[in-house]
């Protein structure tokens, strides 16, 4: 790999990440037209929105406090006075001619966000947080004109600025996900995906560790790529700058440097999977903004701010560590248990009803989670109540069923709102532990099967195999019925007089 | 009073408007924006020590509206004013090749 040569060079990968995170409010964040993705074009508008001379916007509050939760939740100084500013924008997707924004006074700055990378806690700097309005849609695939489509102009956008701190793709993706999972956690934002409820804009700069410099070293040039709207687009991305950046400071060490190179904009080519130039940035973006007359300003006092607060849930990063610590499960269950706050919800509802949690942990892995995923919906979305499950859980550890006949169970509980020991005995899935209703069948099998009770005894190298064959034959005969363990035990009791 | 602006200067913040000026142009509005600018410096004339910059004329702050749902114009509406359209779409030119 490229990558891992020029790493032995030294220099260390430096990339901030913007994030924009549309809101999900009721409705946009100046005026009163639905926040609503899928409807058909130019239906959720109104002459706000569109750009109409002679109106006046107006701030959703909702999207206000959302905003301010998700920065409290970045753990950033919240600005107790807010005003809103116009950004100069020629594209037709804003028809206003300019987006309104905060430009000198975010409502949220100097955050920070713990991510766990390799199991190690890394902690990214927040520069700042500030709301605006999100463009419409351009429909490029029109014969000869560009649609615009501006049912999504005027949804409340949240805009996320990270320092640059992060230093590898892991990192970065590590902070993406993190991200996604907390606007979920606080519920401000489905971060849809698909339907490109976040996108991210990386910044990336190689520092390049040379001793003969004053500084011990100097950057390349930074490369910003607009507009990725998935995890798989920002994933490539972020390699493959890395990787470019290297190779052209090794083919020109000299030249290729931040101090004689201004910043530059690439895109991502998705076919072709390479970052493409753009444009150079010869000075700082120009957008020539000034105060929104338009929109009063913003101050929160403590009152309100503490209303906002009360509103934050238990972050992810402190339950991933309080499940780990009071429930005992390893990092792989606890980050599967803890990725959305539905399931976590749901895993403790389970536990609160009595449930054992590894084993409640695990019946929400293997069956919950896959059920959930061919269905689409989430574990707790399933219609199995955690009361229910609890006894699904019950019944598994104190062997009234066997491990399998749980996955049955659980997986017939879809269908049927029955308590689970109901369904166990309708259909047969009760486990026989009863030592004396096994007796007869154990006995029965080794009168048939004399070479296979004659290896086991012989302790040689095929007494292992000959016990699980006899094992499986009562399991057989049983209908899967018998606990496994009782019989091995009879087994050995018989055969080896063991007891 | 000294030009506070020059043709460049103009011509510069005509581009990033996205308006075309003519050479005869960039010389007359340097002169009238100068002009504007010489009036204003006037104010610099008063003491603000210990003034809070103002971001708006009204001591009012917190005008909010609640998050609900209000009436949308109909697709028809919407275009009617258009000077193009497709479809249910705004019509402009091609953005991208």
């Amino acid at each position: 790999m490229i990558q891992k040569n020029v790493t032995s060079l030294g220099y260390r990968p430096t990339i901030g990440l913007e994030i924009h995170v549309e809101l999900s409010t009721a409705s946009k964040m100046f005026c009163a037209c639905p926040n609503h993705f899928g409807d058909p074009p130019n239906t959720n508008v109104c002459p706000v929105c569109l750009g109409m001379p002679g109106v006046l916007p107006t701030m959703n509050r909702q999207a206000y406090e959302y905003a301010v939760l998700m920065a409290l939740a970045l753990n950033c100084r919240i600005a107790e006075f807010t005003k809103w500013d116009r950004k100069g924008y020629y594209y037709p997707d804003l028809p206003k001619n300019y987006q309104i924004s905060q430009y000198d006074l975010p409502l949220g700055s100097d955050g920070y966000i713990d991510l766990l990378v390799n199991g190690q806690t890394k902690r990214i700097g927040i520069t700042r947080a500030h709301l605006e309005e999100d463009a419409g849609k351009n429909v490029h695939d029109l014969p000869d004109c560009t649609g615009v489509d501006l049912n999504r102009a005027g949804v409340p956008l949240l805009e996320i600025v990270s320092e640059p701190d992060l230093n590898c793709v892991e990192e970065v993706m590590a902070y993406a996900r993190s991200m996604r999972q907390l606007v979920r956690y606080l519920g401000i934002s489905q971060a849809n995906m698909q339907q490109g409820h976040m996108r991210f804009e990386p910044n990336i700069s190689l520092w390049i560790f040379d001793d003969s410099e004053p500084d011990g070293g100097h950057y390349t040039p930074i490369i910003e790529v607009k507009n990725l709207n998935s995890f798989r687009s920002l994933e490539r991305t972020v390699a493959f700058e890395i990787a470019r950046q290297a190779e052209e400071w090794q083919a020109d060490p000299h030249g290729y440097r931040m101090d004689k190179m201004s910043k530059q904009n690439r895109g991502w080519d998705d076919v072709r999977e390479v970052t493409v130039y753009q444009r150079h940035k010869e000075e700082a973006d120009e957008y020539r903004y000034f105060p929104e007359p338009d929109l009063l300003p913003v101050e929160i006092d403590d009152a309100w701010l503490e209303r906002i607060k009360a509103q934050l849930p238990e972050l992810p990063i402190a339950r991933y560590a309080r499940f780990r610590e009071e429930f005992g499960l390893d990092e792989k269950l606890t980050t599967l248990l803890t990725s959305e706050r539905t399931t976590a919800d749901y895993f403790e509802a389970v536990i609160q009803a009595g449930a054992s949690p590894r084993r409640a942990a695990n019946l929400i892995q293997s069956q919950g989670m896959r059920l959930a995923n061919e269905k689409g919906t989430d574990v707790a979305e399933l219609g199995i109540s955690p009361q229910r499950l609890a006894q699904l859980c019950k019944l598994t550890d104190d062997d009234t069923v066997s491990a399998s006949a749980a996955a049955t169970i659980f997986q017939a509980m879809l269908e049927s709102d029955a308590p689970p020991e109901k369904i166990a005995s309708e259909r047969n899935l009760m486990q026989v532990s009863d030592t004396s209703a096994l007796e007869s069948i154990v006995a029965q099998v080794l009168a048939d099967n004399a070479k296979a009770v004659a290896d086991y005894k012989s302790g040689g190298k095929k007494a292992k195999k000959a016990r699980s064959f006899l094992l499986g034959q009562v399991m057989q005969k049983s209908k899967g019925q018998a606990n496994p363990k009782v019989v091995g035990e009879l087994i050995d009791r018989e055969v080896l007089g063991q007891t | 009073m000294p030009a506070k602006i020059d043709p460049d200067q103009v011509r510069r913040i005509a581009r990033l408007a996205r308006i075309n000026l003519t050479t005869d142009e960039l010389e007359q509005f340097a002169g009238q924006l100068s002009d504007i600018l010489n009036y204003i410096d006037q104010l610099s004339e008063l003491n603000t020590e210990g003034v809070e910059p103002t971001t708006h004329p009204l001591k009012i702050s917190n005008v909010f509206r609640q998050d609900q749902i209000g009436q949308s114009l109909s697709n028809e509406q919407a275009l009617a004013n258009a000077p193009r359209t497709h479809g249910d779409f705004f019509a402009v030119p091609k953005v991208l090749e």
